[in-house]
């Protein structure tokens, strides 16, 4: 199996869980607050300590130095944190940087905006545009457009998607919304009490 | 007062010293008068000074007696023992498991004492190096400037680290490694615990005449002798402080992370209000 696969993966509130997914492929998953569903995506990009092994294209989450792993696979928290004066400040070197840009619809002069004057929305976006700039494998995302209208949870969406078909990228998509799940995912799981589990087709 | 022909150090009786306290008295008094709720507090930290003076000086004047290596250890011990209880008792948040009181205590005895003993054997030269005259008060002078420093700049870490925790996770889930993300808060604390001693420097005959050098030139030492005493003091704060400051933060900002680089918030304990 060479996509992301997790064996027997246990935190102090969720798991064991095991769960592979091939290169490519997204998966979605949904459940109530407080099943477990942000534990499971920060033990996965080794936030959280845990027991359990996770394996990305065959190699071990220990063999990699912690933060190659994260580079690889990329948690997008869902609020976004920003810490210097202007958007550069946290934007790692990356060549395809205005590529990235105009894929998320801004342009490349945004990189010398001031952090004040970015609109919630703006802020979500350039996190991703900051996260994918790392080019990771994996996408680890945590309820992405919670807090968005429906216009920027779009372009969010898009931007996403295109980011994955290009790269072939894995990708785990938390959220609520179902309908969201199933435009951007193939297989759905539902997360209750740390446990995780397969939502078969006539369900969803 | 009698002053001395002989001996330029001008002798303080009793009586002296009774005459200085009915300042603390007038004090009260007008604090008594106007409600001010302060006399009573006012006399007692003026008793309990009094009474930790004197004892000090009983017991410098018995080591200064017998000059014995022995008890000048045993003195300095009690004395970096209680500065690093001081150091920890003034952190808001702590590291637990004892980390916080041993980084602390243990960065600022090195510091001083390699400090100490620097200037002892190699500027002072006095025989025995250890003399109490020399050793207790220059090591007193470093210990409580250290003190001063680490416990200003670990009490900057901890409180930092926790309100900024969201960010550090955010920097390292960017990749970075704890080491890089923790870097401008590991800076920032170093700086703050090096403000005062900077300030003292910058101050330094000019806005205030420094404790040692008033003390050395009331009680008979050449102005100019004082300066050379308080110019090296100065350093050796700056050098001791400043070794201390940056042990105990780059040890402590380690702590916040484990080795798979993963912020583990939780060894702070609770805010103490």
């Amino acid at each position: 199996m060479h996509g992301l696969s997790l064996k027997q993966l246990t935190t102090s509130h969720i798991g064991p869980i095991d769960l592979s997914i091939g290169p490519g492929q997204a998966i979605g998953i949904s459940g109530s607050s407080g099943s477990g569903k942000t534990l499971l995506l920060r033990a996965i990009a080794d936030l959280d300590p845990h027991h359990g092994e996770v394996y990305l294209f065959g190699k071990a989450q220990t063999q990699h130095i912690p933060s190659h792993w994260r580079q690889h696979v990329a948690f997008f928290a869902t609020e976004s944190q920003w810490w210097g004066d202007r958007v550069d400040e946290h934007m790692p070197e990356s060549a395809d940087q205005d590529h990235l840009l105009s894929l998320c619809g801004f342009e490349p002069e945004t990189i010398h905006w001031s952090i004040d004057r970015l609109s919630s929305g703006e802020k979500q976006r350039l996190a991703i545009v900051r996260q994918l700039a790392l080019s990771p494998s994996v996408l680890l995302l945590d309820e992405p457009t919670s807090s968005l209208d429906r216009e920027n949870a779009q372009r969010i969406e898009d931007m996403l998607l295109q980011y994955q078909r290009q790269r072939q990228a894995i990708m785990i998509w938390v959220s609520h919304d179902r309908e969201q799940l199933s435009r951007v995912s193939q297989r759905q799981f539902r997360m209750s009490t740390g446990t995780i589990e397969e939502v078969s087709q006539h369900a969803v | 007062m009698q002053s001395d022909a002989i001996h330029t150090l001008v002798q303080l009786t009793p009586i002296d010293l009774g005459l200085a306290a009915l300042l603390i008295l007038l004090v009260s008094s007008i604090s008594l008068i106007n409600k001010v709720k302060i006399e009573n507090k006012i006399i007692f930290s003026a008793l309990r000074a009094t009474l930790q003076l004197l004892f000090v000086g009983l017991v410098l004047q018995t080591l200064f007696n017998h000059s014995s290596l022995f008890w000048v250890a045993i003195m300095s011990m009690i004395m970096v023992l209680l500065a690093g209880r001081e150091i920890h008792v003034r952190q808001q948040r702590k590291l637990s498991g004892g980390w916080g009181f041993m980084t602390g205590t243990i960065a600022m005895f090195l510091s001083s004492m390699v400090t100490a003993l620097f200037a002892l054997l190699m500027i002072i030269e006095h025989d025995p190096w250890y003399h109490p005259q020399y050793a207790i008060p220059l090591l007193g002078i470093l210990l409580g400037n250290t003190m001063n420093g680490i416990s200003l700049g670990m009490d900057r870490l901890t409180s930092s680290v926790w309100q900024q925790r969201r960010i550090l996770e955010a920097r390292l889930a960017l990749g970075e490694s704890a080491q890089q993300a923790i870097r401008k808060l590991r800076d920032d604390a170093i700086r703050t615990g090096m403000i005062p001693i900077l300030n003292a420097m910058a101050a330094a005959g000019i806005i205030s005449l420094p404790g040692m050098m008033t003390g050395q030139i009331l009680s008979g030492t050449p102005p100019i002798e004082a300066v050379k005493y308080q110019i090296l003091i100065l350093f050796l704060i700056a050098g001791g402080t400043g070794l201390g400051v940056m042990t105990a933060i780059s040890v402590s900002s380690r702590r916040f992370f484990d080795t798979r680089d993963r912020l583990r918030i939780e060894r702070l304990s609770k805010s103490i209000d």
